[in-house]
């Protein structure tokens, strides 16, 4: 070696790294790669607020139809139709008078609910015991037929509307489709990006390089949690302003079982990418995962409709703990310490697959 | 030349589950400051030989020992000063060259600054473009800037220019000649032998998980019997027999293939008119003669009997 090189290795500038430089550098790489992917943006955030538009517009709650009501045109018909007008609560009522040939076939053909035919000084009501809305039409029609001929109630009543946020489908849709939401992103982020790092020989490079291994996990975590957070924020946030959701528990206890369901999935993602090679097989694997719990867990209905001996067992699938921990905190305020069953539920889950993904995983 | 050694494995074997012998007691050592080749065909045992190095495989059996160090003992230490480039990693190619070359100085305790490795390895131009827009040759420059990035004193570098084309095979080559003018040391694998006899300054040629010779580039090719090689190709009624060429002046080996025959020679001025004269006596026709330097390839040929790429 002569001096030349000598003062080219001496001259050489270093940057010195500490701790946890190379945590940083995974993580900072990590989340830029995930939000330069259009599919991850797509999925993640805009798939979960296009789904609860959806569903919230169709099953809103709508203002009470009126129920169509058709007076046969006969001597008689005259009187019934101003009764029916000035009865309290004619707004509810849509009446029409038609001839009786026209009358019958349009009840016939479903176009009015019930048919009013004038007999004398009565009526005769002509309606279809199969169909609630014929059955609701016949008994509100004479309700206030009677009520404008100067009949009183035998017991006297009062009633209130409650139709207040709480109850509604969209209440009970919001929280799943968080719940739904923090399992897919969990597990295709970890899982997919797992495996294609691993497809590409890149996990391999990694660890020909000083990287530490716990390091790379810690990483991963971390950008599930980031992830996590907006996630949250985006769907309940989306609920409350849209629908206007009322979150009744504490948004302490939601972000912490929003952060154990973010992890514990992520570690049921790592466990099914631990040793795949390809992501056609992840995929298959994670497909064949999650399919029970999009069914069974209660996303989109209550699982309360499956029979009673199954429902203790849908109760261990790890988004049935996280979708009623949910619920129960959103909409009831409940505590988290009123949730231990499903806390614990979870925390297994996740534990034991993480626990099991570090044994078996592979880097090459 | 320093004489410090920098690598050292000796009988290193390696066999997979299912009993495929990939390396069968092979021997290297590599001084500071080399450009140490193994040369061999696909499936020669080149690759697993340079993982078990890079401490990427463990070995069935045998030592290794690098800068002083073994991968039982020391394999943080070991991995901050050896760069690393694997045969196909793909790189994430939704990041940018810098932030690859961030990332992965970031593993290291002393790493050298991002912008002069890109100057060094001339991606400058490209640092913001993502590593998805690259082109083979700049992908291959990128893949060993991030061995470098660390500031290794060793660099393992596997098939460092396959698929590559001319032009960015040179690029490699500079960079390779840079590392090592700055002290460094480095092991490669290839399967060209234009690549192994240009680049390097020892070479093992590996076959079936052994080495079957080493040494300098020129020590090799003067192995073969001749510095040049002779090919003719010949219209005659009956076979020739190899040993009438045997016989010519200066001829140190004869291969026969399809009616091509090829003699290595030291001095051709001295055997081609001797060929001349004996195709002349016999009334044979000559259809071809051409002379050209003897290349690693004749010494693979002579050592195997097989073309390195063909096998």
């Amino acid at each position: 070696m002569n001096v030349e090189e000598m003062n080219a290795i001496t001259a050489r500038r270093i940057v010195r790294h500490n701790r946890w430089t190379g945590y940083r550098v995974l993580l900072a790489a990590r989340l830029k790669e995930m939000f330069r992917e259009p599919e991850v943006v797509f999925w993640v955030f805009a798939f979960p607020i296009l789904l609860a538009l959806g569903l919230g517009i169709a099953f809103r709650d709508r203002p009470p139809e009126a129920v169509r009501v058709v007076i046969v045109q006969q001597p008689g018909s005259e009187r019934v139709a101003e009764l029916l007008a000035t009865a309290p609560g004619s707004q509810q009522l849509h009446v029409v008078q038609q001839p009786p040939a026209q009358a019958n076939q349009n009840f016939r053909l479903g176009k009015f609910d019930v048919e009013v035919l004038p007999q004398g000084e009565g009526v005769e009501y002509i309606y279809d015991p199969a169909r609630p809305e014929s059955v609701l039409a016949r008994s509100l029609t004479d309700s206030a037929l009677q009520t404008a001929a100067g009949a009183k109630p035998a017991v006297a009543n009062t009633s209130r509307i409650n139709s207040e946020p709480g109850s509604r489908y969209i209440d009970f849709l919001i929280p799943g489709l968080l719940g739904m939401n923090l399992m897919g992103s969990g597990m295709w982020g970890i899982g997919f990006a797992l495996v294609e790092m691993r497809q590409r020989k890149l996990l391999k490079r990694y660890i020909a390089t000083p990287m530490r291994r716990g390091d790379f996990l810690l990483a991963l975590a971390t950008s599930r949690l980031i992830l996590m957070i907006a996630e949250l924020v985006l769907v309940l946030g989306f609920g409350v302003v849209a629908f206007h959701i009322r979150v009744t528990g504490s948004w302490a206890a939601i972000l912490f079982v929003s952060c154990l369901g973010a992890l514990s999935f992520a570690a049921l993602g790592l466990l099914t990418a631990s040793r795949a090679q390809k992501i056609e097989t992840v995929s298959g694997i994670m497909n064949v995962v999650m399919m029970p719990m999009w069914i069974f867990s209660g996303i989109f209905f209550s699982y309360e409709r499956f029979p009673a001996a199954v429902i203790p067992l849908i109760k261990l699938l790890p988004l049935t703990a996280l979708n009623d921990m949910l619920r129960a905190i959103i909409l009831e305020g409940s505590s988290l310490a009123s949730q231990a069953a499903p806390l614990a539920v979870l925390c297994a889950w996740g534990g034991l697959s993480f626990f099991l993904a570090v044994r078996s995983f592979r880097w090459t | 030349m320093n004489q410090q050694v920098v690598v050292q494995c000796k009988q290193l074997r390696k066999t997979y589950e299912g009993g495929v012998e990939a390396v069968r007691g092979l021997d290297l050592t590599i001084y500071a400051g080399q450009c140490y080749g193994l040369l061999g065909p696909n499936g020669a045992g080149k690759t697993t030989t340079i993982e078990i190095l890079e401490g990427l495989l463990k070995a069935t059996s045998g030592e290794v020992e690098i800068l002083g160090m073994n991968w039982r003992r020391n394999s943080d230490e070991l991995r901050e000063a050896l760069g690393v480039s694997l045969q196909e990693t793909r790189l994430a190619e939704k990041l940018s060259v810098r932030e690859t070359l961030e990332l992965f100085g970031g593993f290291y305790r002393e790493a050298r600054p991002v912008d002069e490795v890109l100057e060094v390895l001339g991606l400058t131009e490209k640092a913001d473009a993502w590593v998805g827009k690259l082109s083979g040759g700049q992908k291959q420059r990128l893949a060993i800037a991030t061995a470098l990035v660390g500031n290794p004193r060793v660099l393992f570098l596997d098939e460092p220019t396959t698929g590559l084309d001319p032009q960015s095979r040179r690029q490699v080559w500079e960079i390779v000649r840079r590392f090592q003018a700055e002290g460094g040391t480095v092991l490669l694998t290839t399967h060209y032998m234009d690549e192994a006899e240009r680049l390097c300054d020892y070479i093992s040629i590996v076959d079936h998980g052994k080495v079957i010779a080493a040494g300098t580039p020129a020590e090799l090719i003067s192995g073969v019997g001749g510095h040049h090689c002779l090919e003719f190709a010949l219209d005659a009624d009956v076979p020739v027999p190899v040993e009438t060429w045997r016989q010519l002046p200066g001829v140190g080996g004869v291969m026969s293939e399809d009616g091509h025959i090829s003699l290595t020679v030291e001095e051709p001025h001295r055997t081609i008119p001797a060929l001349l004269n004996l195709v002349d006596e016999h009334g044979w026709r000559l259809n071809q003669l051409t002379t050209r330097q003897s290349s690693l390839e004749d010494v693979f040929v002579n050592l195997t009997g097989r073309h390195l790429r063909e096998s």
